[in-house]
């Protein structure tokens, strides 16, 4: 007899948690873990090595859903906890897992650091433009003119550009797709995924719900749509002035990782060279 | 050999940190605390640690909860403003009982107050400063030789009871220097998080059923979950009275069920005293001096220095209460250690406070006033 073919995911998946997970009837987040666990699946990562770290948000409920090293953490606190897990288990592959509001606002400034320290973790930022979890308040990321809950008079304020932020601050490969465009999110996601420093993807999500419905684009359908026709890839953008949001990968050279600079840090401390030039 | 050094408290409290295993440091520069990052940033990595310097308080104490799950000792030092910021993962620390060590170098506060000016304001926000009911342990050091063995109490009571726990030095305490005599790394006692030794699906990492279950490191082969969110005995996320309350009722029963091993007090001259004088840090130093000084004057007077300050010492200071008919207690704060001492002694003895909160130390002078009032 033929013996059943199940999906890549589900040996990635915690068959004691109980399923149904926490997010909404065609969110986005779906399409993202997706997407992971079979960029995971095709690198060929071993579970017992990988840690999943979130902050709080709907994206922070990922890792419970899991078969890894999970942390669920603080708001906007990820990659900080992250920082102290990498270093200390500089062969673990860390991911961390984290949206618009909890990357940018609240976690901006950790970020930043994180990045310009180039320390080896793979981040991924779920935007979808929104908080969704609380209800659909207006977030760093939501666009000019856009209502939230708490932008009912239409957002006055410049939405910030996750990927250029990354980039800015340092980090020597950032990629950006959105929830439409699967197969390349799943590259992007591998090719994060084989980094050895700060690796970003920030991946366009729907929340439908929260944003949405407030935005004239109350179903999944309509955000996808929305997606597919408000982004083009990089090398159509490049050389020519676009009002579509880039695809692709936007950065991706090479710097030396923190933890790795760091063992030469101890190779010299414990050589005694104090204050002497690298 | 242990041979006789010149120390300052910063420098004892790190030496204390390598003595007990700590491997991991995570802050961010603040007066009067810095030095013990300085001075850890050089030692760590020759021990073959690490030392980050982190961009705020708040990712600091995260680091440092990260890198504990990753196996590591690992610890933070900070003053009051550092303190406030630290208190979000504190919380976090207490709800997932991820062993870790914070030093809180009192200034002179609220707010900026005077950075290089002693205080012991932080008493009940080291208590009571994150939101929500949680256990916590907090020890307080008087002496340069007590910042190092404190330390790595602090340490060891971390490891063992899986719980956060603040080190609650003062400006004075962290900046004098004495002389000590460090014990030889080999005569410390170092406690170490007691490892499961069931295999992987037998293994509950918030198990009731024990006051301390076992915690393994992530990457071991154990894949488990840590949240702040109330949670199972797997880790994961629950609503279920059933599982909230027997939780709640063993994260503190862990620290309760063992007040002997945890609360720590030095008592002096009690035997004959009609008056006590309870203190801790850099006062419980005036304390000492001014108890001599009404000695001298045939005064029944002794000391009780609190090193454990949380959980409070509820046990000596009921005994005490019942002992002497006046009990003073000189803090460099508004009377937080009073209003615990009045609780305790619940009217059996008259309790005096002698307060400064200035930015200077209160004066042997000043407790011998009271207690000659």
């Amino acid at each position: 007899m033929k013996q059943p073919m199940f999906h890549t995911i589900y040996p990635y998946l915690r068959a004691s948690k109980k399923f149904p997970h926490v997010w909404c009837p065609g969110c986005g987040n779906g399409i993202v873990l997706g997407s992971l666990i079979r960029a995971i699946d095709r690198v060929g990562l071993s579970k017992d090595n990988i840690a999943m770290v979130s902050g709080i948000g709907c994206s922070g409920r990922m890792p419970v859903y899991v078969d890894f090293n999970t942390l669920h953490t603080t708001h906007g606190r990820a990659l900080a906890f992250a920082t102290g897990l990498k270093l200390a288990r500089p062969e673990m592959n860390v991911i961390v897992v984290m949206g618009d509001g909890d990357a940018m606002a609240i976690g901006g400034n950790h970020f930043i650091h994180a990045a310009r320290r180039n320390i080896g973790l793979t981040v991924i930022v779920i935007n979808n433009m929104i908080y969704g979890m609380t209800g659909g308040q207006c977030s760093p990321t939501t666009p000019t003119g856009s209502f939230a809950t708490t932008a009912v008079y239409g957002n006055i304020e410049q939405p910030l550009d996750i990927s250029r932020m990354a980039e800015a601050a340092g980090a020597p490969f950032v990629a950006r797709s959105t929830v439409f465009h699967v197969f390349e999110l799943e590259k992007m996601m591998e090719k994060a995924l084989n980094k050895e420093g700060f690796a970003v993807v920030e991946v366009l999500s729907n929340c439908h719900v929260g944003y949405g419905r407030q935005n004239d684009m109350g179903s999944p359908v309509a955000m996808l749509n929305w997606m597919r026709e408000n982004t083009s890839p990089r090398s159509v953008q490049d050389g020519e002035s676009s009002a579509k949001i880039a695809r692709g990968v936007l950065v991706d050279k090479d710097l030396p990782e923190y933890t790795a600079l760091y063992d030469e840090v101890i190779k010299r401390a414990q050589a005694g060279a104090m204050n002497t030039p690298l | 050999m242990a041979k006789q050094r010149f120390l300052q408290g910063s420098e004892a409290c790190a030496e204390g940190a390598l003595a007990a295993g700590a491997r991991f440091y995570a802050g961010y520069p603040i007066t009067p605390s810095s030095e013990i990052a300085e001075i850890l940033s050089r030692r760590l990595p020759q021990a073959g640690g690490k030392f980050i310097q982190m961009e705020d308080e708040m990712s600091s104490l995260a680091a440092v909860i990260g890198a504990s799950l990753g196996g590591l000792k690992a610890m933070t030092a900070t003053s009051g403003p550092g303190f406030s910021l630290m208190q979000e993962n504190l919380g976090f620390a207490a709800a997932a009982e991820i062993p870790c060590v914070i030093v809180d170098v009192q200034r002179a506060g609220p707010s900026t107050g005077q950075p290089t000016s002693p205080a012991q304001g932080d008493v009940m926000q080291a208590r009571w400063g994150t939101h929500g009911d949680h256990p916590i342990i907090v020890l307080s050091p008087s002496s340069v030789r007590e910042f190092y063995e404190l330390t790595i109490r602090a340490f060891n009571l971390s490891e063992k009871y899986r719980s956060p726990v603040v080190l609650l030095a003062d400006e004075v305490v962290a900046h004098m220097r004495e002389k000590v005599t460090l014990p030889d790394p080999g005569e410390v006692e170092v406690i170490d998080r007691l490892e499961p030794t069931v295999p992987p699906e037998w293994y509950f990492p918030f198990d009731n059923a024990m006051d301390v279950p076992p915690l393994v490191s992530f990457g071991q082969g154990y894949r488990f979950h840590v949240t702040g969110l109330y949670h199972d005995r797997s880790g994961f996320p629950t609503m279920r009275q059933d599982e909230i309350n027997p939780w709640f009722e063993r994260v503190f029963a862990k620290i309760e069920h063992h007040l002997n091993d945890i609360v720590e007090v030095q008592e002096e001259m009690m035997e004959d005293a009609d008056i006590a004088l309870i203190s801790f840090g850099a006062s419980a130093r005036s304390a000492q001096s001014a108890m001599r000084l009404a000695r001298a004057k045939n005064l029944k007077v002794g000391l009780v220095k609190l090193k454990t300050l949380w959980p409070f010492p509820e046990e000596v200071v009921d005994r005490v209460s019942r002992k002497v008919g006046r009990i003073v207690v000189p803090e460099m704060n508004r009377g937080q250690i009073r209003l615990e001492v009045e609780r305790v002694a619940a009217g059996r003895a008259r309790v005096l406070g002698v307060n400064r909160y200035d930015g200077e130390m209160i004066a042997p002078a000043q407790i011998v006033n009271a207690i000659e009032e």
